[in-house]
């Protein structure tokens, strides 16, 4: 067991590493600079530009001093301003104080160029929040819906139960945000007038971009479930559960719908992460200040700190969920056994 | 030994043969399965009626896609200021300028909505069937490469398909667009660069389209194949081939293929859909189809900037992409029933 974590552990760095040096060496080869613009600037601004930022080294160190502020911790010495302390994730004040300030400083996902006041970590701490509560009320959505959906179809199989409610999944599932979003805001929102149309204020804001993610997800939950209960509820141990006497409700529940979670939960992981992260369609369209446009932003304006930041956030989240699934896998079933 | 093994197979070895006779009617069977399957038969109609549209655009089209007519901008139809109460139309003192040489309407620009939904059914349907076979290839060919040598060579591809599955798909499209759309902006003529991006702006911006997404999304393909080769592997038709001296490649190509490929189709009908709201979001965020080619993708981001004011300019194309996505979904999902009547409700 702890040998298998600290397997996945190690893999996991791996992966984030070979994701973080393919992104860097494609984005730097695609044509075009941050500093580029429709009317171009002088030549000797841009070549400020380039050397405060250090763009004019070599692309490998270039690389290498990247990774290296995020991974190597560093000890600085100096005063701590509110601003030097927020451009690194980890910030602990060791010894002395004033000028001889000793800080222990680690994780600096680098500038955005974009803004000369804000760094890669303030886009985090301001907007990784917003899509975080987004994602996690939209997920609560779909597993609120999917779950019974898909179980209740099971257990009602070829009945007109079924038929509806797999009915409707196909219908949701043919339902990607881009259609639902401008749907239920058009809907909910211009037409009824029951909640706002943009804007992130409060949480009645929140409750259309939600379901527009949820309800797709939701549709995808159910057939999941669906699918995998059907076949749980022809295995053997279903067979004894109820020879042995257990009430019809405890067989389901216990039994059959514990197992049946196995392919859903395989599931939650990258959706987890493709949620919490940001989705650029619904944080368009109702105006929400999240991760989402940052993804698009970021490589259309060669915003490289911010590019290289968003991906390995990304990645970070999925690999992490991977983790907690398989984890998951053992308690949920435990013949699963990993070595 | 090997005698003794071959007559011991015998009767496995007939039963082979009958099922090569009745290899046909295996098909004309899934045939009639999906003709029975009500759901699927309306989704295959309106694929049909696509098709059709798509062919026949130049002549439904009322108004050429393109042509912008200042005037008209935002202008709707009476009956769509009926179903939408907030347009009102000017002449009761709202602001919609009534127009019914617009069957859906005018967008911002004053170009026919209906025509450019038409043609936009052009966009959404090759996506559909050209779009997933970059990553048919691909992930053919590394399936099979990795469940029939085994060992080393499985190892490190699946490790490269769970490495690629760590990105998110849609930033790495994004990544690649935006490579591919300034790489082969201006190359010089002759050059391999210069013969794609010729290619690109020909098809209206799609091959990058294909390709991008062809790249990001075999890897499932590339799973689903080593799995069906590792169980084909070791049957004796695949041994019998071997043994009658044919070759590496023929027995991959000739004999393995052909007989994992029901499983291949069902899956890719199944993500037909994903890659129709993968060239929908490119295009909404700006990257998909080169302007003035219609796409419902670009025509919906454009219609929600002004979703209080003119719903129907965000509303129909919607529609229209949600129409294309139900009808591939029920298709797939018939042709899996039909093509595998074991896999029923299984996914």
């Amino acid at each position: 067991m702890g040998k298998f974590i600290t397997r996945r552990i190690l893999w996991m760095f791996l992966v984030l590493f070979v994701i973080s040096l393919i992104t860097f060496f494609l984005m730097r080869n695609v044509p075009g600079g941050p500093f580029a613009r429709e009317k171009p600037l002088p030549e000797a601004t841009v070549k400020l530009l380039n050397e405060k930022y250090n763009l004019d080294a070599p692309v490998v160190e270039q690389y290498l001093d990247y990774i290296g502020d995020i991974v190597l911790p560093r000890i600085t010495t100096g005063k701590l301003t509110p601003s030097s302390a927020e451009d690194y994730l980890v910030s602990i004040p060791l010894s002395g104080s004033g000028e001889d300030q000793k800080t222990l400083q680690w994780i600096n996902f680098g500038p955005t160029y974009k803004s000369r006041s804000r760094s890669v970590n303030d886009i985090f701490r301001e907007n990784l929040p917003v899509s975080f509560q987004l994602g996690v009320a939209a997920l609560t959505i779909a597993l609120a819906i999917g779950v019974p959906l898909g179980t209740i179809a099971a257990l009602k199989r070829n009945t007109i139960y079924d038929y509806i409610g797999m009915g409707t999944a196909i219908l949701g599932v043919s339902f990607p945000v881009i259609i639902t979003a401008p749907v239920l805001q058009y809907l909910f929102g211009v037409q009824w007038g029951l909640v706002p149309v943009t804007g992130w204020e409060g949480p009645q804001y929140a409750i259309l971009p939600a379901f527009a993610l949820g309800f797709v997800n939701a549709a995808l939950i159910a057939r999941l479930t669906r699918a995998s209960l059907l076949q749980v509820l022809n295995e053997d141990y279903i067979r004894t559960a109820r020879a042995k006497g257990l009430t019809e409700r405890s067989v389901i529940v216990a039994h059959a719908l514990r197992n049946s979670l196995i392919p859903v939960v395989t599931i939650l992981g990258p959706l987890f992460a493709a949620l919490v992260t940001g989705t650029f369609v619904v944080e368009t369209i109702f105006g929400i200040p999240g991760m989402g446009r940052y993804f698009v932003t970021s490589i259309t304006g060669r915003d490289y700190p911010v590019i290289m930041g968003t991906i390995l956030l990304y990645a970070f989240f999925l690999v992490v969920m991977n983790l907690l699934v398989d984890l998951a896998y053992m308690w949920i079933d435990p013949r699963i056994r990993f070595d | 030994m090997a005698v003794l093994e071959q007559s011991g197979n015998t009767p496995g070895m007939v039963v082979q043969l009958n099922e090569k006779r009745k290899g046909e009617s295996l098909w004309v069977e899934s045939w009639r399965r999906l003709r029975r399957n009500k759901a699927a038969v309306v989704g295959g109609i309106i694929i049909l009626l696509n098709l059709l549209v798509s062919i026949f655009a130049p002549v439904i089209a009322l108004k050429p896609y393109d042509k912008q007519v200042l005037v008209d901008n935002n202008a709707a139809p009476e009956w769509v200021t009926k179903v939408f109460p907030n347009m009102k139309p000017r002449e009761e003192g709202g602001y919609v300028t009534v127009n019914n040489s617009y069957p859906l309407g005018a967008d911002q620009l004053g170009r026919d909505m209906f025509s450019r939904i038409v043609y936009g059914t052009r966009v959404s349907l090759t996506v559909a069937f050209v779009g997933p076979l970059v990553s048919i290839l691909i992930g053919t060919t590394v399936g099979l490469i990795a469940g029939y040598f085994g060992g080393i060579l499985d190892n490190l591809l699946m490790r490269l398909v769970e490495i690629m599955y760590a990105f998110p798909t849609l930033l790495f499209i994004i990544l690649l667009m935006t490579f591919f759309r300034t790489s082969f902006a201006n190359p010089e003529a002759g050059t391999l660069a210069y013969t794609l991006g010729q290619i690109d702006l020909a098809s209206g911006g799609m091959l990058f389209i294909f390709i991008g997404i062809g790249l990001t999304s075999w890897m499932q393909m590339a799973r689903l194949v080593r799995g069906q080769v590792l169980s084909v592997r070791e049957q004796e038709y695949i041994e019998a081939a071997h043994a009658m001296g044919a070759q590496t490649g023929r027995v991959m190509f000739g004999h393995i293929l052909p007989n994992i490929l029901g499983p291949l189709i069902v899956a890719e009908t199944l993500t037909i859909p994903t890659y129709i709201s993968y060239e929908a979001f490119l295009s909404f965020i700006g990257l998909g189809v080169n302007p003035p080619t219609p796409s419902w993708g670009s025509m919906i981001a454009e219609g929600s900037r002004t979703i209080s004011s003119y719903p129907n300019q965000a509303i129909f194309p919607a529609l229209a992409l949600f129409l294309i996505m139900f009808a591939f979904n029920f298709l797939g999902d018939g042709l899996r029933d039909a093509l595998d009547p074991r896999m029923r409700g299984v996914d």
